[in-house]
């Protein structure tokens, strides 16, 4: 993107990058990765999307207008692979490769090559996975978290989808092993850990949670796999095997996933608010011990998700207990985020305005997941509507507005270009408005007794699909726009960018000119104890 | 108090969006948790609701902060941005206060846990299996003497939601009452009496759900899940499977027919003289007229078992569904070729398929009729007439 001569000025120990597709899948610059890890999550992000377009749409009216069912639950099933392992989860990645060595100083991730093959596994995995939508049996429909016994009677979309789901794992594995020898090996003198921008801060917790995890998930689906195919029966009750043991492991991954693709969400909102309040992130200590602690709680809530599969009393009261105590230190967030704002100086471009409205938004998340804590209400809520409601609050105008927030906010410093405040501020308005139509019905929906992942309700529950259809559209639409937006920063927006980019903003980033050169850091910056570009 | 202004608002706003959109009367929909037709579901109205207050609570405090925060603090009210940036008193303030609205939120809730699962001293117990894309429902019933007087039967979605709810039927689905949410066969449960339910599955996990009783569990193969309730006024109750259980999940509802003690025994001496259970004046049971196996007989029963059992996959004209993976009976090798084979199949199931065994769930007459039906039924005309003493050396 950026163009050769800029990066090869002044470097001559660096080789010239090769050009045309060569630079891109030889490459092992942090930023070339960084970038197409990024464009493919907005693949995933449209073509994901796109599945939820045709579930709203059968969903607008009562009846089945346009789909059987078996292709419903292979949409349902679709969508959320996609969005949770090809969109949230690879845009992270993405800008941890982009930003954190900036951030911390570093001239490039600590394992390049790996790097490189992490990135590359993924359009594999999902070519894989999305070419069983043309089998004759259809892709995978038994939802993404794969239940046996419904997921053992797939068709010949079985072995592929457990065949993707261990490359994604794979290709996550290396992801954060990166970040964490990144992080631990390659800051500049000076930047302690404690010093470290938020940002950073959270994708180190997120990576050691994804190296705990992925490979219990991996786990999980081979011993699928081996079920079906190797005669073993670990979850087949007529074999003596357990269909709730799978429910167990899945959730001991499932659970900390969720925090994997919050994490660093709450890391982008702690930088984006500071700069456009003009004032130091409130308790920053408290905020890294806060994330820890998330992070640790994660481990220990697992069975909230199975609170209706008929667990003994006690382990209901200790995952309800538990799964309350939650909220502490994400209250603790919240409460600094806005300590933040307190006695600021704000202007609210598109970057802040997506990042206040994420603490909006998730909040009301966090209201109905500790509603959902609650295991005799809990009884009522799982597997409707609610529950749907609840976990799009928490990823959509969560995650991904933080997503949307970082893009803007570092979109200057990829490209060189401003991008226009104006069609920033459409796309925001537009966005927000509509999550919330899409959304926020189906809390109603839920309490009056919907049930989740059905093709065709009873009438009564007509009215909420139709106003929730409206707004998934509508956004759906907004996410064409904000494509449009890239792309036209890209091409220029509307005038170059500084090297400061925000008024406000600290870090080591916006020491390096914009956009930034192909290689960076090559001499590491010198921290000192009063420097503000740091957190103290 | 201001709850209740924001519902009438949300109600006239959503009824003037309606007005516009649609010419449907307006739906009786709702907007809340139902407070239910049992002690247990007002309780855990009751905690829903306190639970809502506790957020509308700190949701009125976080969120004023930060418009108020939005407001004085942007730039053109506030140039000079303070230069704090931590308090540790106000930090172990607001870890604290939170960490005692949970203490008091969770003690109701931790009571009322206990109270559900309390399943002593039922007076009924009814086994509910799960099944692809239907429940059964088995009386465990006994008379003083200890003998069996039990009964079971199916539960389906009823047969006009199953015709609008075909793709592109191109029927309306407002022209039914409680689409979706109607069986053939209902449970009949007696108000005031503890009612225990043995949750079971024979294929995949189902749950069963009915939102006025507050209960929800999955129904797992190879589990014995309880749950229980005891409903405090007579009336029709209606719920869903809640757990993905493959194409038709959203095709098995759950209807309760909760009926006073009298009406109630009225109907189970009516199912246990049907299901020939019930002993008679001189202490034999009075067993159905037994009824001639023939060829007419056989198809009409085979019929009836194949609409209930078989249609929603290999479709009623037997054509199957090649897109979902099930196969088509009309001219296939197993039911036209070796009748061995097609016994097997039906009886055993098909690892890994939805084609589960059978055998476990259904009497030798049933499968006899059914396995006859698909022998003749669709031009497949092999004339096979399928004994039920087949089916007992088959097994």
């Amino acid at each position: 993107m950026s163009t050769t001569a800029e990066a090869i000025h002044g470097h001559d120990h660096h080789h010239a990058p090769l050009t045309g597709w060569r630079r891109w899948v030889f490459t092992t610059n942090h930023k070339d990765i960084g970038t197409m890890y990024l464009l493919f999550s907005l693949t995933m992000f449209i073509i994901g999307g796109a599945f939820a377009m045709i579930i709203r749409l059968e969903l607008f009216q009562p009846g089945m207008q346009f789909v059987q069912p078996d292709f419903f639950n292979q949409m349902t099933t679709m969508h959320a692979l996609l969005m949770v392992f090809g969109a949230v989860m690879p845009a992270w990645v993405g800008f941890a490769n982009w930003m954190i060595p900036l951030q911390i100083g570093a001239p490039d991730m600590a394992l390049p090559r790996m790097n490189n093959w992490s990135f590359w596994i993924l359009p594999a995995a999902f070519t894989v996975l999305l070419s069983t939508l043309f089998f004759d049996s259809g892709a995978p429909a038994s939802g993404w978290t794969m239940y046996p016994p419904l997921m053992l009677q797939t068709g010949d979309a079985f072995p592929f989808a457990i065949f993707a789901v261990h490359m994604m794992g794979i290709s996550s594995i290396m992801g954060a092993i990166n970040v964490i020898a990144t992080v631990l090996n390659m800051r500049a003198p000076g930047m302690s850990l404690l010093k470290m921008p938020m940002f950073a801060w959270t994708w180190l917790i997120t990576a050691y949670l994804l190296i705990a995890v992925m490979p219990v998930l991996a786990g999980a689906v081979t011993m699928l796999l081996t079920d079906r195919f190797f005669g073993t029966t670990f979850f087949t009750a007529a074999g003596g095997g357990d269909p709730v043991l799978y429910q167990h492991v899945f959730w001991f991954f499932g659970h900390p996933e969720v925090y994997i693709m919050i994490l660093p969400a709450f890391g982008i909102v702690s930088e984006v608010i500071p700069t456009f309040a003009r004032k130091k992130l409130f308790g920053y200590h408290a905020m890294v011990y806060a994330t820890a602690a998330i992070a640790f709680l994660s481990f220990i809530v697992w069975a909230h998700h199975m609170f209706t599969v008929g667990m003994p009393f006690s382990g209901e009261v200790f995952f309800m207990f538990t799964t309350m105590l939650i909220s502490v230190p994400t209250g603790v967030k919240v409460f600094n985020w806005i300590a933040t704002m307190w006695k600021g100086s704000m202007t609210f471009e598109t970057p802040m305005l997506f990042a206040l409205a994420f603490v909006f938004l998730f909040t009301i998340g966090g209201f109905s997941g500790l509603m959902l804590a609650i295991a005799p209400a809990d009884f009522q809520y799982h597997d409707t509507y609610f529950v749907v409601a609840h976990f799009h609050y928490v990823l959509v105008p969560g995650a991904v507005f933080a997503l949307m927030a970082a893009t803007y906010y570092w979109l200057p410093k990829w490209t060189g270009n401003m991008y226009s405040e104006k069609l920033g501020r459409i796309h925001f308005w537009w966005s927000a408005i509509s999550v919330n139509l899409l959304f926020f019905p189906q809390h109603f929906l839920g309490l009056a007794g919907m049930p989740r992942r059905i093709p065709d309700y009873s009438t009564q529950f007509a009215d909420f699909n139709m106003w929730s259809s409206i707004g998934g559209f509508a956004f759906g639409l907004a996410q064409l726009f904000f494509i449009y937006v890239i792309w036209h920063t890209y091409r220029g927006g509307v005038g170059k960018a500084t090297a400061q980019v925000w008024e406000g903003a600290h870090g080591l980033e916006f020491r390096v000119p914009s956009p930034a050169p192909h290689h960076t850091w090559d001499e590491p910056p010198v921290i000192r104890e009063d420097d503000q570009d740091v957190h103290s | 108090m201001c709850f209740t202004k924001l519902k009438a608002a949300l109600r006239w706003l959503t009824a003037f969006a309606l007005s516009a959109a649609s010419s449907s009367a307006l739906a009786d929909y709702t907007l809340n948790m139902p407070k239910g037709a049992t002690d247990i579901s007002g309780e855990v109205y009751g905690l829903h609701m306190l639970l809502f207050w506790v957020c509308v609570g700190i949701g009125i405090v976080v969120f004023s902060a930060m418009i108020v925060s939005i407001i004085l603090h942007r730039r053109s009210r506030n140039p000079e941005p303070a230069k704090w940036h931590h308090n540790t008193t106000v930090e172990v303030i607001w870890t604290t206060i939170p960490f005692i609205i949970l203490i008091v939120v969770a003690i109701p809730a931790a009571r009322t846990l206990i109270k559900m699962e309390d399943f002593r001293q039922s007076d009924i117990s009814i086994k509910v299996t799960g099944i692809q894309w239907k429940w059964k429902y088995d009386y465990l019933l006994h008379d003083e003497n200890g003998q069996e007087r039990g009964f079971g039967f199916y539960s389906t979605l009823d047969a006009e939601s199953n015709r609008i709810r075909q793709t592109r039927s191109g029927l309306d689905p407002w022209s039914k009452e409680n689409y979706l949410l109607e069986v053939d066969n209902p449970l009949v449960v007696p108000v005031g009496k503890k009612v225990r339910l043995l949750l079971t599955a024979a294929d995949v996990i189902h749950a069963w759900w009915v939102p006025e009783f507050a209960v929800k569990k999955d129904a797992i193969p190879g589990y014995i899940n309880e749950i229980w309730f005891r409903v405090t006024k007579p009336g029709i109750y209606r719920g869903q499977c809640a757990e993905l259980c493959g194409r038709d999940h959203a095709f098995m509802p759950i209807v309760v027919h909760a009926v006073p003690e009298e009406e109630y025994e009225a109907w189970v001496r009516e199912q246990q003289e049907k299901a020939g259970v019930l002993a008679s004046a001189d202490g034999e049971a009075a067993a159905a007229e037994p009824q001639e196996w023939n060829m007419e007989y056989a198809m009409r029963q085979g019929e009836k078992v194949y609409t209930q059992m078989c249609a929603s996959c290999h479709m009623a004209t037997g054509e199957g569904l090649a897109a979902a993976g099930y196969p088509a009976l009309k001219g296939s090798a197993i039911a036209t070729g070796d009748l061995a084979a097609h016994l097997d199949i039906v009886l055993h199931g098909k690892p890994n398929t939805a084609m589960m065994a059978f055998g476990g769930l259904m009497s030798d007459e049933d499968i006899a009729a059914v396995v006859t039906y698909e022998r003749n039924a669709w031009g497949n005309d092999t004339g096979d007439l399928v004994e039920p003493s087949d089916i007992a050396a088959a097994r």
